[in-house]
């Protein structure tokens, strides 16, 4: 879009995550957690577009094959970012309805056997 | 840093950004997690118009087909599958990890915020080719020059739905 600088997307995604972090950290429902999680991963999403779109470090390179494959590396990292996001939810998901049929509770604060 | 003229892109890239920063901050400040969720649905809609805005158009369709799709219904699936929406179920009583993680979050926005100016000072629009989000153009990079990392991203989606159907079974 005309006029919107670089630094506005990178702020915006940079606000998602901390507010993803913060959320994990205090935060109790392992689901909400898992939210935060995604919010995090869409926040770094749309750090690797905007990069892609703007490509701050084009003008080192002089080759343009090498300039076509590198405006895509952008994109391709979200895709794949997104496939395993979706691969990281099925599983995420499936270990909390495991965990809630052993112990009738999913308070994160309270699933404290690893502690020595 | 800062724009010197207010633009009408600017002033739509203003609305976009200030719903999502409003819905993410929902996500965490709800204390029911329906809706918690239909703010994250509500995050990644305006995301997906981030990323047209961006130029990366077929990203953005995938954006709202998977993300807002499926992703959000299975986890709207699940708050149900376990009833958790009764908000007495779960309180979320106040300790030192809240106060904590905010002082910690806030830390972590300065610091990165400092290295940010100095990394990105200068303005400067965009660089890249105007059709470089077209599904054409991906689809072709995605099964020439990334065709090996498809493959692997394949075989770990397939591994997921094996391992998540093993973990929901109750006998196996």
């Amino acid at each position: 879009m005309q006029g919107v600088p670089l630094f506005a997307y990178i702020a915006l995604a940079l606000f998602m995550f901390t507010v993803g972090t913060v959320g994990v950290i205090i935060r109790r429902n392992p689901i909400v957690i898992f939210m935060c999680v995604e919010l995090m991963l869409n926040a770094v999403n749309l750090t690797f577009l905007a990069f892609a779109r703007y490509m701050p470090a084009m003008a080192l390179q002089h080759n343009a094959a090498q300039r076509a494959q590198s405006q895509m590396a952008g994109q391709m990292m979200v895709i794949f970012v997104m496939a395993v996001a979706a691969a990281e939810v099925a599983v995420g998901l499936g270990i909390i309805m495991a965990i809630y049929r052993l112990r009738e509770n999913i308070d994160i604060d309270e699933l404290n056997l690893l502690k020595g | 840093m800062l724009p010197e003229q207010i633009t009408p892109g600017l002033l739509v890239f203003a609305a976009m950004g200030g719903i999502a920063a409003l819905a993410a901050l929902g996500v965490i400040l709800f204390p029911n997690a329906v809706r918690s969720a239909l703010c994250l649905v509500l995050n990644f809609f305006v995301l997906a118009g981030l990323y047209f805005t961006l130029g990366a158009e077929l990203l953005g369709i995938t954006q709202i087909v998977v993300y807002t799709g499926a992703i959000m219904v299975l986890f709207l699936f699940v708050i149900m599958l376990l009833n958790l929406a009764a908000p007495q179920q779960l309180n979320e009583k106040g300790d030192i990890k809240k106060p904590l993680g905010v002082v910690m979050g806030l830390g972590m926005l300065a610091l990165i915020l400092a290295q940010l100016q100095v990394a990105i000072g200068k303005d400067f629009g965009p660089r890249s080719e105007a059709n470089f989000g077209t599904p054409e153009v991906v689809g072709r990079t995605l099964f020439t020059l990334y065709a090996f990392p498809l493959e692997i991203v394949g075989i770990l989606l397939v591994v997921g739905i094996v391992g998540s159907i093993l973990l929901a079974k109750r006998k196996i």
